[in-house]
């Protein structure tokens, strides 16, 4: 009509259209892009990395002497950045790309440096660039979480060529199995987060270094306690909330499933850090801020697999099952097993990711507040699954590592440090650098 | 003169200042130190491991006085660093061969 006036009929139209496009929620380019998914993921990605730098490196580095601080922020550190590129160079195509023949077993090499990725190719509702780079946050954090059982004696050269070996033989397989359409994602196991992926294999391969390192100068009579538990503290703070996008973000997509993971993850970390805490009351007359802390990262690591798929009540029992046997063990690798797992990688990823998976196999069906078991499939049908993907990762895991270790040993002439530079301190000795300066 | 050497308590340091301002002595050196005595250390908890620590943080007072102040100083330093808790800790006593203000230059007790 001529009374609308100032727009010609043409520009009338595109001005339509445009608001039409701006309102719709889909970007024109994209194909099935879901704006809110992506924004999500790559807060969860943000989040997530978050977790290692700085979060898990404050929590490692107060739980170490003064003397070496700064090694373990240096570990924690070099490791997210060689891991980001090797995940580039190869580590996430065989993770997630299809390895034809051999897919059930790994991926295959046409994801490598991304090159048959544009910025619009799509992985699902999201753009795989984001979906790359979220998995890559998980890449980081997963060796990064083994730097518990090395610290203090380790050399600097061996943790790199540890970590690199280790992402593309053990992290990668298992990662591809769970994630990446493997067998055992064939087979129906539930690891929404990374209960196999990160806790179960980080735990076992953190305990065949330990072994084959050696304790500390001083286990384990003479060790000195942590030097900041304040910082434990706060790395454990950071930890919580990053937690919010390992698990949330794991659904992939901003939705109930999300919201629900974000919910039985914080019940579970604060049940957790709560039966930490009761235990130690009761134990020892005083309840510790370090043992608090440690809680709540049993909490958040059990729950971890079973974030997508059980209720707010499995999430109580979770967490209360977690503060207990992470503390039990806790108590079982030090003292029976006598092993320096320093920073209880083993007792506390290792043991709370595997209870995680198969308290899972139970706590999803509904009959127990899940969010239900597939067609068909039965509480002791899920339990065998769960059970079996659990023996081998730890046996592929395990296995790995220790030839991972003797590579490793062989190249750089030992793994551990000459005794007087742990005497000294990594920090002077192996860094040239000294963490606090008084004067 | 004598130079007197006392391991306390750090928590006590503020009582045995005003203490000693009380009865006149206005000059004193102060470090942190660690020690033990008959204390023996203790042990602390984290995540169930016990670490004995052997050393406890202790304040190390350094006074130099007159010979007629002595008595009044160890009894004031005495009075004010004592818990009646073990750890309190110990004050000792040495002779004092010569004092130098160094801005002034002035030498014995006109130093102090």
């Amino acid at each position: 009509m001529r009374r609308f006036g100032l727009l010609g009929s043409a520009k009338r139209l595109s001005l339509i259209a445009v608001l039409w496009a701006l309102c719709s929620g889909t970007a024109w380019a994209q194909d099935g892009l879901d704006s809110g998914d992506t924004a999500w993921i790559i807060t969860a990605t943000a989040l997530v990395l978050f977790m290692t730098l700085p979060g898990l490196a404050l929590f490692y580095g107060g739980l170490v002497r003064s003397k070496n601080v700064l090694s373990v922020f240096m570990h924690c550190f070099a490791i997210a950045c060689l891991a980001s590129i090797l995940w580039l160079f190869g580590v996430y195509s065989l993770a997630f790309s299809d390895g034809g023949a051999a897919n059930a077993w790994i991926g295959g090499l046409s994801s490598v440096l991304l090159l048959n990725v544009e910025t619009d190719t799509m992985a699902g509702s999201i753009p795989e660039d984001v979906f790359f780079m979220f998995q890559a946050t998980f890449a980081i954090i997963t060796p990064a979480l083994m730097v518990g059982a090395y610290v203090e004696r380790i050399k600097f050269s061996a943790v790199l060529i540890i970590s690199a070996l280790w992402l593309f033989l053990v992290y990668a397989p298992v990662c591809h199995w769970v994630w990446g359409g493997g067998w055992m994602a064939e087979m129906g196991v539930m690891d929404f987060a990374g209960g196999l992926v990160v806790h179960a294999t980080a735990g076992i391969s953190s305990l065949v270094i330990v072994k084959a390192l050696g304790p500390r100068s001083g286990f384990p009579g003479e060790i000195l306690p942590p030097h900041n538990p304040g910082m434990v503290m706060m790395g454990a703070a950071m930890l919580w909330v990053g937690w919010f996008g390992f698990n949330a973000g794991s659904a992939l997509a901003a939705d109930g499933s999300a919201g629900m993971a974000m919910l039985v993850t914080h019940i579970s970390a604060a049940t957790a850090s709560l039966v930490w805490m009761v235990i130690e009351w009761v134990k020892y007359g005083r309840p510790s801020l370090v043992g608090l802390v440690t809680g709540t990262i049993a909490g958040l690591a059990t729950i971890t697999p079973a974030s997508g798929f059980v209720g707010p009540i499995g999430a109580l029992i979770i967490g209360a099952a977690a503060g207990w046997v992470c503390f039990q063990m806790v108590q079982i690798v030090k003292k029976i097993w006598k092993l320096d797992d320093s920073l209880d990688v083993f007792a506390v990823h290792g043991v709370g990711g595997s209870l995680g998976i198969l308290m899972v196999g139970a706590l999803a069906a509904e009959s127990l507040g899940g969010l239900g078991l597939p067609e068909g499939v039965g509480i002791a049908d899920a339990l065998g699954v769960q059970a079996l993907a659990l023996v081998v990762t730890c046996l592929w895991s395990g296995i790995l590592s220790f030839v991972i270790v003797k590579i490793t040993a062989a190249v750089t002439g030992g793994i551990r440090v000459e005794r007087d530079s742990e005497i000294e301190g990594l920090d002077l000795t192996v860094h040239g650098e000294r963490a606090y300066h008084l004067e | 003169m004598k130079y007197i050497i006392a391991v306390i308590k750090p928590h006590k340091l503020d009582a045995v200042r005003e203490a000693l301002s009380g009865i006149g002595v206005n000059g004193m050196t102060v470090s942190e130190v660690k020690g033990y005595g008959r204390q023996r250390g203790q042990a602390e908890i984290y995540r169930g491991a016990e670490y004995q620590i052997h050393f406890v943080p202790k304040a190390k007072v350094e006074i130099a006085v007159s010979d007629d102040q002595l008595d009044a100083t160890i009894e004031a330093l005495q009075s004010a660093a004592e818990t009646g808790k073990i750890g309190d800790g110990k004050i000792f006593v040495l002779e004092l061969g010569s004092a130098v203000r160094i801005r002034t230059g002035e030498r014995g007790q006109d130093a102090l």
